[in-house]
């Protein structure tokens, strides 16, 4: 075990699973620099193994399917707002591909799509995009918030045979926590209870973990018990975890940075509404992003995404 | 003598498989047979056949909507393709493709794609892995003219010429984007003249000629092959059908007139390489006619094979999704 930030967790998984299988390489703009604070340095050991792109997104998305069609394991690295850029080959090819051909083929792809927002990116950049990729079948989605969450799910991911769609939230880079330094892949579709309680259930969403955990800590001041709860993938996505947690709560809290409207949040209030509903004995609370984009303005951009306070009235909310 | 005759002949047979195939959509879309879109290569069969037999079976090809003619130019099985457009059990893809997304992966078939220009960057990446795994492998992508216009088509030529990938990017210019003529759409003259953006030959290749395409494809596989990077080969066709079957239907007006449909019909692809076999005393009359009663039986077989074929159970429905199965 050592104490390693997010960025280096997800530096050492590239690393073993570089060394593990010559068929992973990696793609993306600037990466050989290491421009996303991720990737430098690791062309010194595996050379054109990292491959620096033009600014393509179309074209360079597109072509880890093609080179994953014939065995190779491509890594890719963008920003979550350059996505946009890319969506025909990610959905039209990425996700459909395995379907539309009966099966005939394995995508093993890792798209690792940072999120930045929060300091003051502004519009085009500042973005969240992971409930538009939930809403296409074909990908699995990942989005880690630990250090060794990071770590071992970025193995999982690159192991995994299908197209991975992997947000990073850069707002925890800086993260520092233990990592263990054995081979340790987290398998997709086991949400991690960060924090036991028993008042009240908080899901929490990329780096939105963090201000649920720093809301439970408040909270216990007041006599309120929270447990929180990291779904880690939302595709596959843990239910019973949550629903075991809100059994024993009675209550849910979802914080997402995403926009409210067809959320993860709201994905995860359905599920809950629909197969834990007996267990409720308040309404669901989602706590997002506003249903607007990131102004620049630092005396605006706060007022759009979750923070602490939103965390902690909305679980008053759902003990009145 | 005896190699070339036999390649030769193949052309001939693969470019009647093709037509014939077809011409037989057509009829199960008119008779509604055949439910959903279809795009026939009728006119064009030149292209792809050509081009294919410059490849080998490991070479790749990744192809687009009018996606009947590049499986059958690599070898794919037209009973597999004919039962798949039917949305067959037996078909390439168990019927979840259809029409416009064949595919045989284990000859090298990609994948035909229904969005435009979408299958080069995919083609750009298995040229990637061809270097990267060190293998010689190359791949023709198949487009349109109406696709050059896309910004894909852009980036992954792009791409392939600053790492000198194989690939060859092969433009069928049919002329016609649907009802709009490319010289309403492209910039310049002649695709082919896009390749001096990318730093890389540009060659126009008269599409109606099977020869000429061979020839064309194969300098350029032969480029690709030894690692001197991509080419951009233009080769000029027309489509006698419109631009999907059916269309007809619902245009209010005429987009072409039928002196040049004409002029192009007596540019025929195979009645030119039909009749250059008789000239050069390559095959016989009779030779070429039995071919064609060879296709037009295998392709009856093939439709026989698709019509006594199951349809897919409703619990195949959610297979194939994903390599393993994921709950949600």
């Amino acid at each position: 075990m050592a104490e390693i930030t997010y960025a280096d967790a997800l530096n050492q998984a590239l690393k073993e699973e570089m060394r593990a299988d010559e068929s992973v390489f990696l793609m993306g703009e600037s990466i050989r620099g290491g421009i996303y604070g991720v990737t430098g340095g690791l062309s010194q050991e595996f050379g054109d193994r990292v491959v620096d792109t033009p600014l393509s997104e179309l074209g360079f998305m597109g072509a880890a399917v093609g080179a994953a069609a014939v065995g190779m394991r491509p890594i890719v690295q963008s920003l979550a707002s350059f996505l946009y850029v890319a969506m025909d080959q990610l959905i039209s090819q990425a996700a459909k591909m395995r379907f539309m051909f009966g099966g005939q083929v394995d995508l093993p792809i890792v798209y690792r799509c940072g999120m930045i927002y929060g300091n003051n990116p502004a519009a085009h950049h500042a973005d969240r995009p992971y409930p538009m990729f939930v809403n296409v079948p074909g990908l699995k989605i990942v989005i880690p918030t630990t250090p060794a969450d990071a770590k071992g799910l970025l193995k999982t991911a690159i192991r995994d045979n299908n197209p991975v769609m992997f947000f990073e939230d850069n707002n925890l880079s800086g993260w520092r926590g233990e990592v263990p330094d054995d081979d340790v892949a987290i398998p997709f579709g086991v949400a991690d209870v960060k924090r036991e309680g028993s008042d009240v259930t908080i899901v929490a969403i990329a780096g939105m973990l963090r201000r649920a955990l720093e809301a439970a800590e408040t909270l216990d001041e007041d006599g309120i018990s929270a447990e929180v709860i990291d779904p880690r993938t939302i595709v596959p996505l843990d239910h019973e975890t949550i629903l075991k947690s809100v059994e024993k709560t009675g209550r849910l809290v979802v914080v997402d940075p995403a926009h409210k409207s067809c959320s993860v949040a709201s994905e995860i209030s359905a599920m809950v509404s629909q197969e834990g509903f007996w267990s409720l004995q308040a309404p669901i609370e989602r706590v997002t992003s506003l249903d607007c984009h990131f102004p620049f303005s630092p005396a605006l951009e706060p007022l759009v995404f979750p923070n602490e306070d939103k965390i902690i009235e909305a679980v008053h909310a759902t003990m009145e | 003598m005896n190699d070339d005759r036999k390649k030769y002949m193949r052309m001939l047979r693969r470019m009647m498989l093709i037509r014939r195939f077809d011409e037989t959509v057509v009829d199960l879309v008119q008779a509604a047979e055949l439910v959903g879109m279809a795009h026939a290569y009728i006119g064009e069969e030149a292209v792809a056949v050509g081009a294919c037999a410059a490849l080998r079976d490991d070479d790749y090809i990744t192809g687009n909507h009018r996606s009947h003619g590049h499986p059958i130019a690599k070898g794919g099985d037209v009973r597999k393709a004919m039962a798949e457009i039917l949305g067959k059990a037996t078909g390439y893809c168990k019927g979840k493709g259809g029409s416009m997304h064949l595919a045989d992966f284990s000859i090298g078939i990609l994948g035909e794609s229904g969005i435009l220009a979408s299958g080069l960057p995919v083609g750009v990446g298995a040229a990637m892995a061809s270097k990267m795994q060190g293998n010689d492998r190359v791949v023709v992508s198949f487009f349109g003219d109406g696709a050059s216009n896309q910004g894909a088509c852009h980036e992954a030529m792009n791409m392939a010429s600053i790492w000198k990938l194989p690939i060859i990017f092969l433009c069928e210019n049919n002329q016609y984007a649907v009802t709009t003529h490319f010289h309403d759409t492209v910039a310049v003259e002649n695709i082919s003249d896009r390749a001096v953006a990318y730093n890389m030959p540009g060659v126009l290749v008269d599409g109606q000629d099977v020869l000429a395409v061979y020839e064309a494809a194969a300098q350029a596989v032969q480029r690709a092959r030894s690692g001197q990077g991509p080419t951009l080969l233009e080769a000029r066709t027309y489509r006698y059908q419109d631009h999907s079957e059916g269309l007809v239907r619902i245009l209010r007006e005429s987009y072409r007139d039928e002196a040049e449909v004409e002029r192009w019909r007596q540019r025929d692809p195979i009645k030119i390489h039909s009749s250059w076999l008789v000239e050069q005393g390559v095959a016989s009359q009779a030779e070429v006619d039995a071919v064609q009663a060879e296709v037009t039986a295998a392709i009856e077989d093939a439709l026989e094979f698709a019509r006594q074929s199951p349809y897919p159970e409703p619990e195949d429905l959610l297979t194939d999704l994903f390599a393993d199965p994921v709950t949600t």
